[in-house]
């Protein structure tokens, strides 16, 4: 793949938003690219509190609950295949571009969902916020992830940890602003409509931050101080770099991808079900929990989801992603384990082994991009990682699945409590002793599947300059 | 140019930045742990 090789590393001219006019000058910094990063993914992050639009929608469009859950649903589809076929596009184009039409598609998903709901046209609502939407989510997902290893080679964990752990905190900003929005203007058709309005110009104004500040650091820069070498000499880091047509050819991807897929699976088992299963646990003890502690549990949860991904992808720069993974995957079932031998002992024991699962599961999200980049390179990491997601998309289908469906036939089997849970528990534990003997597989990518070197960034011609501000 | 003073040119940049996604984050933040408080109020 030398000619794609080439593209990339050749800026081609054009308008404001090609990847030539956001080549970084000498003296731009590169803590202003987080940022920039964090405005996409803090906005798109808002995907997760879709929920808070349900009941008004219901009530005022006469919808079922399936009903009403498809546009998120839409979204999330639509996440996965724009994030694995827009993956090249991203590269090629640059993150300004890619930001761009995140911010154009998030945006004027809201806006044709407010006509929809305003001329009570529903399937204008799913066309917008979840076809067009959806696309915003997955191209805004990746757009800063290639960029911000570029500029932070010394730290990938740390700097993708940010911006992933932006997604999460999208539903935080998200979903009390919208309640308190709906509150205001009332849940009926004109009220839902002018809620949409204000969001998708709100947003589109909020991610302009990233369109007009993102850059790419200039062929060959590295920060000061920063020895690629040195790098290299960690296990399973490499210098060279992989195509994303090559990389799904490796055993390496797929490796990795069960290794997300099972992770993912195992923190959604208890995030689908968190409020019903500490209440479950603890029906017939002597300190049941009543609904609003069940609350402020999930909101618990929703901190260790998002803690998880930057303090946990940060420690991967310090031991190694497969040395994380094996934390992640090994340490989780063990809590798994905890959980279902000891979970109804004690509030604090379920607590705690949730909040580790869940921090985990955040952290898989977070460290599962810098971990391609130690196995592929930086050519085209941003595409492959939008591939790899296709590993969450199945996921967000087998968790909740193997959950709900044994707690279904649990309960109509006559029993109550944890035992609603236990086989599922134990299913998890099998699938994260997967996960981590598929980590244990992974070895470095053989160099038949390398670039040529012209393509790589780092090499020989590589010099460290004092911009960057580390 | 030197680099302190590269930093310092690009300092009320990186203020404005930061904050603009600081804000709503912190906000977000408080929001959760309001919602926190009920796991040991409740």
């Amino acid at each position: 793949m030398p000619d794609d090789g080439q593209k990339l590393i050749s800026p081609t001219s054009g308008g404001f938003l090609s990847r030539s006019r956001t080549i970084a000058p000498p003296t731009w910094s590169r803590w202003l690219v987080p940022p920039a990063a964090l405005s996409v993914h803090l906005s798109i992050g808002q995907a997760y509190s879709w929920s808070v639009f349900k009941p008004p929608l219901e009530k005022a469009l006469d919808l079922s609950g399936t009903q009403s859950a498809l546009p998120f649903q839409l979204g999330i589809v639509m996440l996965g295949l724009s994030a694995a076929f827009g993956g090249p596009l991203v590269e090629r184009n640059g993150p300004r571009w890619a930001m761009f039409v995140s911010m154009v598609c998030f945006a004027s998903g809201f806006l044709i969902s407010a006509l929809g709901v305003a001329t009570s046209q529903y399937w204008l609502v799913v066309l917008g916020y979840g076809f067009v939407g959806g696309i915003g989510l997955g191209i805004g997902y990746i757009s800063p992830v290639s960029t911000l290893m570029k500029w932070f080679p010394d730290r990938p964990g740390m700097a993708t940890g940010i911006a992933i752990m932006g997604f999460g905190g999208g539903a935080l900003i998200a979903s009390p602003w919208s309640t308190q929005m709906l509150g205001s203007f009332g849940a009926t058709t004109g009220g839902i409509a002018g809620a949409f309005l204000v969001h998708g110009l709100v947003y589109a104004v909020f991610m302009t931050l990233g369109v007009l500040l993102v850059r790419v650091p200039a062929d060959g820069w590295l920060p000061k101080g920063f020895d690629p070498a040195k790098s290299a000499a960690k296990a399973l880091v490499t210098t060279a770099n992989v195509s994303a047509r090559n990389a799904i050819r490796t055993p390496q991807f797929w490796f990795l991808w069960v290794v997300l897929c099972f992770n993912v699976t195992a923190g959604i088992g208890i995030l689908e079900k968190a409020a019903p299963m500490i209440q479950d646990f603890f029906a017939h003890t002597a300190t049941p929990i009543s609904v609003s502690a069940a609350a402020g549990f999930v909101a618990l949860l929703s901190l260790a989801n998002m803690t998880g991904r930057i303090v946990w992808s940060s420690t991967s720069d310090l031991i190694g992603r497969k040395n994380m993974y094996r934390v992640y995957l090994g340490v989780g079932a063990v809590l798994y384990l905890v959980i279902s031998l000891w979970g109804d002992s004690h509030t604090v024991v379920f607590i705690l082994c949730a909040l580790g699962i869940l921090s985990f599961y955040g952290g898989g999200f977070a460290t599962v991009p810098a971990y391609l980049k130690d196995l592929f390179g930086t050519f085209q990491v941003g595409a492959i990682h939008g591939r790899l997601l296709t590993a969450w998309s199945v996921a967000g289908v087998l968790g909740p699945l193997i959950v709900n469906a044994i707690a279904d036939s649990q309960e109509a089997a006559g029993k109550t409590g944890p035992d609603l849970y236990t086989t599922s528990l134990y299913i998890m534990i099998g699938l994260l002793v997967v996960g981590f003997l598929s980590n244990e597989l992974i070895r470095p990518v053989k160099d038949k599947y390398h670039e040529p070197q012209l393509a790589t960034v780092g090499g020989p011609e590589a010099m460290a300059t004092p911009q960057g501000g580390s | 140019m030197t680099e302190q003073t590269e930093t310092r040119s690009h300092t009320p940049l990186m203020i404005l930045a930061w904050l603009w996604v600081g804000l709503p984050f912190a906000y977000g933040v408080y929001e959760l742990l309001l919602k926190l408080s009920q796991l040991f109020s409740g």
